[in-house]
């Protein structure tokens, strides 16, 4: 009983360990997403509660820049579906690796924080999951994503222009920082994204689908682009497992 | 018709919960569909991919810094920097090009 308490208690430690540098990174782009959050029309508080219930970055972004121009709620739950349709991906892959037999409480806790960085700390980790250690994560990370976007809300419209601008680019540069890596071990992936990079563009200055909204295009041409590659391209199982 | 906001983010919250909740509490096996399989690895690099571009043009002042911005995270990311360090690259080189554009 003891050594098991021992052994919960450092893991935890642990976890805030490595938890500290993937929230300072939260805290500097949520910042970013702040000022998207304001520009949508959210208070700071608002942004915060946001923030905290959803610890996404994609899917937040792409929930509030549909906020922004009042989409319906529907469209709203699509595009948050579509954007954090990885983290479906990631609790698969979690729920091939939890020790049988573990409490219904700890799926639910574990599952609430699922984001690219702490899923890939986790499983990075050998052996089956440890609830402990994902909870020391989050800890850490999770109200730093949470305050980064309040202050970024906040400090939005105190900033000069100029600054709020660099900011603006830094969730970008996360979205980069997650789909660039594997670009780089498969070519496929490579060149889809310049595929999408392509048709993206091409969405937003074709004159006849002047009248859809982005966040629909976003979502059609997820599945049309997605669809397509796994038809033409489907992975072989084991050797597409990564982490992040 | 205008809507609140609360319920905007309980939305978001209730799906974005229920992604992340029901394969870890009620996948006890393997997926085994060869394309479901494919199609969900490939989405989240679609997504991003799309919403990244063009978009990143229209976030700063100048189309120009925007897509600077664009190429230096690229670069960045190729070579291996971490989130963190793409996101400071992007940012540090918009407020570098907007002193003189």
């Amino acid at each position: 009983m003891n050594t098991l308490s021992d052994t919960t208690l450092s893991s935890f430690r642990q976890g805030m360990r490595d938890g500290t540098p993937i929230g300072m990174g939260y805290f500097a782009v949520s910042f970013s997403l702040g000022i998207t959050a304001r520009a949508a029309g959210l208070t700071p508080f608002q942004g915060f509660l946001a923030s905290l219930l959803c610890n996404a970055s994609a899917g937040e972004y792409a929930a509030f820049s549909l906020i922004a121009v009042n989409a319906t709620y529907l469209e709203v739950a699509v595009i948050t579906l579509i954007a954090n349709a990885r983290y479906l991906l990631m609790s698969c892959a979690m729920s091939q690796r939890m020790r049988p037999g573990i409490p219904f409480y700890h799926r639910l806790f574990m599952a609430f924080d699922i984001t690219d960085e702490l899923f890939g700390i986790a499983i990075g980790r050998p052996g089956y999951l440890s609830p402990a250690y994902t909870y020391g994560a989050m800890l850490v990370a999770a109200p730093c994503w949470a305050f980064g976007t309040a202050i970024g809300a906040l400090a939005g419209s105190i900033l000069p222009l100029r600054l709020v601008s660099a900011f603006s680019v830094a969730l970008y540069g996360m979205f980069l920082a997650i789909i660039i890596p594997p670009a780089r071990r498969d070519r496929v992936i490579a060149g889809l994204i310049l595929l999408c990079f392509a048709c993206s563009f091409l969405a937003s200055c074709l004159p006849f689908l002047a009248s859809v909204s982005s966040g629909t295009k976003t979502i059609l041409l997820t599945v049309i682009i997605s669809a397509a590659a796994a038809i033409l391209f489907p992975i072989n199982n084991k050797t597409k497992e990564k982490s992040s | 018709m205008s809507h609140n906001i609360y319920i905007y983010i309980l939305v978001m919250a209730g799906v974005s919960f229920a992604i992340r909740s029901l394969p870890l509490t009620l996948i006890q096996t393997q997926i085994k569909n060869r394309f479901i399989q494919s199609f969900l690895y490939y989405v989240p690099y679609v997504t991003l991919a799309v919403m990244t571009f063009p978009a990143i043009l229209e976030a700063t002042q100048s189309r120009i810094s925007g897509g600077a911005a664009l190429v230096i995270g690229v670069v960045a990311a190729w070579m291996g920097a971490d989130l963190f360090q793409v996101a400071l690259c992007c940012c540090g080189s918009v407020l570098l090009l907007e002193f003189f554009l």
